[in-house]
């Protein structure tokens, strides 16, 4: 996967906004409350790349609370479910994919 | 062991309060991240995609029991319970919260322990030989000349801002375990003609985007002339190194873009004109130095004691004795290799609880001291023989006798995308898999020799081009692809594996490789064959053919 860090800002498809949060480093969703949350649930959707730079945006301007906020992108579920849209991001929220002992 | 002295110990010491001010005044908002980010660095500390990620280095690869437990004690209080050794004889922390940052490195700091020159643009930790001096053989420890050029080089200001990150190996047996040949210089200890103790220099090696073997650049470079000689090349690369495009900024790019002959007369150049003067070694400095590593008070033992023999009827023990124990230079030990390669583990992870127990073993088999090579395995340096039976009982208790050091199952492989921002692709399952599949012993040792190195992207951390066989993290629309090399090694002999084919899904690889192996056992003359040499006699192309033929 390219590094999302290295994206121009062109969204295809419904995405969101994370990061890590400063203190700890845990993954964060940027929230449609102008705040963040560590659960995907309740990241704030954005569908067009409009939508995306500005809530980039708003998220980078908070530089105490986040680090290396980037737009990533979603799969939304027909109950409204919001999925990691790649493996990327699945290993973000889920954790690891792996055993740490020996199995 | 090495003794740290007084000036070490208060630079590191005002390292952990700087520090702590800094991560002080990131949280409160005082520093920006752009600000911070070379700060942190510069401690050693990355952003990993879950959590931040802490490097600490192990010099030179020597661990006391002491510092091991407190290593143990970080990865507990500040961590997850466990650590992750890395091929640059570092561990590193994965879930550490800057926050605690501070109290953990002072904690580290106390025993001696830091993260300096872990990451940035600077002079890593100077690697060397895990056996550094008990290793049979070798022309003297080279831990005193990685000391030597650690001292000299840590934050010395010409060392701090280089173009890109440089990295020093130093080997001084005629086997190579420091992969010398990888690395930005390697230096290389061994007797002129007249029987005094020098370097080979290499230079221009490294793996990565870009990856090279280093080349000779001066077969021979008095010991007391190493630093002026190491600083010359370091003032040549300063000079013409690319700064502008982080691509092009390793010394193994403007080698190759200058040629060696023209850079070797640059560098000889710059060296004649820095004069002989304070660069120079006085003897009395290299003597300090050596004076500072103590060796153990071996005691005089038989070659082959009464236990070892009586051990030997127990066919585990002589499978596990053969394969991970080495002659030592001093009668009646041996060198032990624990490996950190247990079937369907992650490679190189220690739990805090096996870390304080190998601290324990140590103290009662190794005089307190502990090793960590770049093959993210351990050793305990200096084991009687007499101990080996009571010793692989214990290891084996805490799963750290697995006997498959230098198999197929003994993997070396970077974090990947389970952990790292920059990753394209997984290697730690990819590595479980595999030795799931590789897990009977009988096959492994009927396999023989054989390095398997996974990367998760083209930083080649690692170090997959120098893999017998080697994997390489791609991505292809989204999904996860390996592509696979062949007939690469590090040792001596140091060089790139080459393509087989065309990249494997995730779900392929451990098939593919079984393939490779396969093909290897049918196409090998001999048992004694190893694979990387049936590579060399044969080519890739039969590898291929076998491989690709049902695919
Ligand atoms: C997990 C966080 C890590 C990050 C972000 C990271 C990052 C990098 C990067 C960016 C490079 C490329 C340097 C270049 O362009 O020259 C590199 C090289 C390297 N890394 Fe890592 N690395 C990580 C972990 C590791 C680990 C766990 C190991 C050991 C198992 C390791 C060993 C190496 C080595 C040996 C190289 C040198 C390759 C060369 O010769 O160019 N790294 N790393
Ligand atoms: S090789 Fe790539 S994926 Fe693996 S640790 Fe290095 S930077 Fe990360």
């Amino acid at each position: 996967m390219t590094s999302p860090l290295q994206q121009k800002i062109k969204i295809t498809g419904p995405s969101m906004v994370t990061a890590n949060r400063t203190s700890d480093g845990i993954v964060i969703y940027r929230t449609a409350k102008q705040g963040w949350s560590a659960s995907l649930s309740d990241a704030a959707i954005v569908r067009t790349s409009d939508e995306a730079r500005a809530l980039l945006a708003e998220a980078n301007a908070d530089d105490v609370g986040a680090v290396g906020a980037y737009i990533a992108p979603v799969e939304l579920k027909d109950g409204g479910e919001i999925k990691p849209g790649n493996l990327r991001e699945r290993i973000r929220s889920k954790g690891l994919t792996i055993d740490l002992l020996p199995a | 062991m090495y003794a740290y002295d007084e000036l070490d110990r208060t630079l590191i010491n005002e390292r952990v309060s700087e520090f702590r001010d800094q991560v002080k005044r990131r949280l409160s908002g005082e520093l920006t991240e752009d600000e911070f980010k070379m700060l942190r660095l510069q401690n050693g500390v990355y952003l990993q995609l879950h959590a931040y990620m802490f490097r600490v280095a192990i010099p030179y690869g020597t661990l006391s029991s002491k510092q091991l437990r407190r290593l143990a004690h970080v990865a507990r209080r500040y961590d997850r319970g466990y650590g992750h050794f890395t091929t640059r004889q570092n561990i590193q922390f994965n879930w550490i919260k800057l926050s605690e940052l501070p109290d953990a490195l002072a904690e580290l700091a106390e025993v001696g322990i830091h993260a300096m020159q872990t990451s940035g643009n600077n002079m890593r930790n100077v690697t060397s030989d895990q056996w550094a001096g008990v290793a049979p053989g070798e022309v003297e420890d080279p831990r005193i000349w990685s000391e030597i050029l650690r001292q000299h080089t840590t934050l010395h200001p010409e060392f701090s801002f280089l173009p890109r990150k440089f990295k020093i190996a130093i080997t001084a047996s005629e086997h190579d375990r420091a992969a010398i040949k990888v690395h930005d210089i390697g230096l290389r200890l061994h007797k002129n003609a007249d029987g005094e103790t020098g370097f080979e220099v290499l230079v221009g090696g490294g793996l990565g985007r870009t990856p090279f073997i280093a080349k000779t650049i001066k077969p021979y470079v008095a010991g007391r002339d190493i630093l002026s000689y190491v600083e010359a090349i370091l003032r040549v690369y300063n000079q013409y190194g690319r700064r502008d495009n982080i691509y092009k900024a390793r010394i193994k790019i403007l080698v190759h873009e200058l040629g060696i002959e023209k850079f070797a007369r640059e560098v000889e150049e710059e060296w004649k004109q820095m004069g002989h003067g304070a660069l120079t070694l006085d003897h009395s400095v290299i003597e300090e130095v050596r004076s500072r590593f103590s060796y153990p008070p071996y005691e005089k033992l038989p070659h082959m004691p009464d236990e070892l023999k009586q051990a030997a009827h127990d066919p585990l023990f002589e499978r596990w004795r053969k394969n991970s124990v080495a002659p030592h230079k001093v009668q009646g030990y041996s060198i032990v290799t624990l490996s950190l390669k247990p079937v369907g583990g992650p490679p190189g992870d220690a739990t805090a609880d096996q870390m304080d127990a190998v601290a324990d073993l140590a103290d009662r088999y190794s005089f307190g001291e502990i090793r960590v090579g770049h093959e993210q395995n351990l050793a305990l340096p200096h084991v009687a023989k007499r101990d080996l039976p009571q010793l692989w009982k214990a290891l084996d208790r805490i799963g750290l006798a697995t006997p498959n050091v230098n198999l197929v199952t003994d993997i070396i492989a970077c974090p990947g995308l389970d952990y790292c921002s920059l990753a394209n692709a997984r290697s730690i399952p990819i590595a479980q898999e595999l030795t799931r599949r590789f897990a009977n012993h009988d096959t492994a040792e009927m396999i023989g020799r054989l390095h398997i190195n996974i990367s998760g992207c083209i930083n080649a951390c690692g170090h997959h081009h120098v893999g017998h066989i080697g994997i390489l993290g791609v991505e292809k629309n989204g999904e996860e692809f390996y592509q696979i090399t062949i007939g690469g090694r590090a040792d001596e002999n140091a060089q790139m594996g080459a393509l087989i084919g065309p990249a494997v899904p995730y779900a392929e690889v451990a098939d593919v490789i079984e393939d490779i192996v396969e093909a290897y056992l049918a196409l090998r003359d001999r048992p004694e064959e190893l694979f990387v040499d049936t590579v060399k006699r044969l080519g890739v192309e039969p590898f291929k053919e076998r491989v690709y033929a049902t695919r």
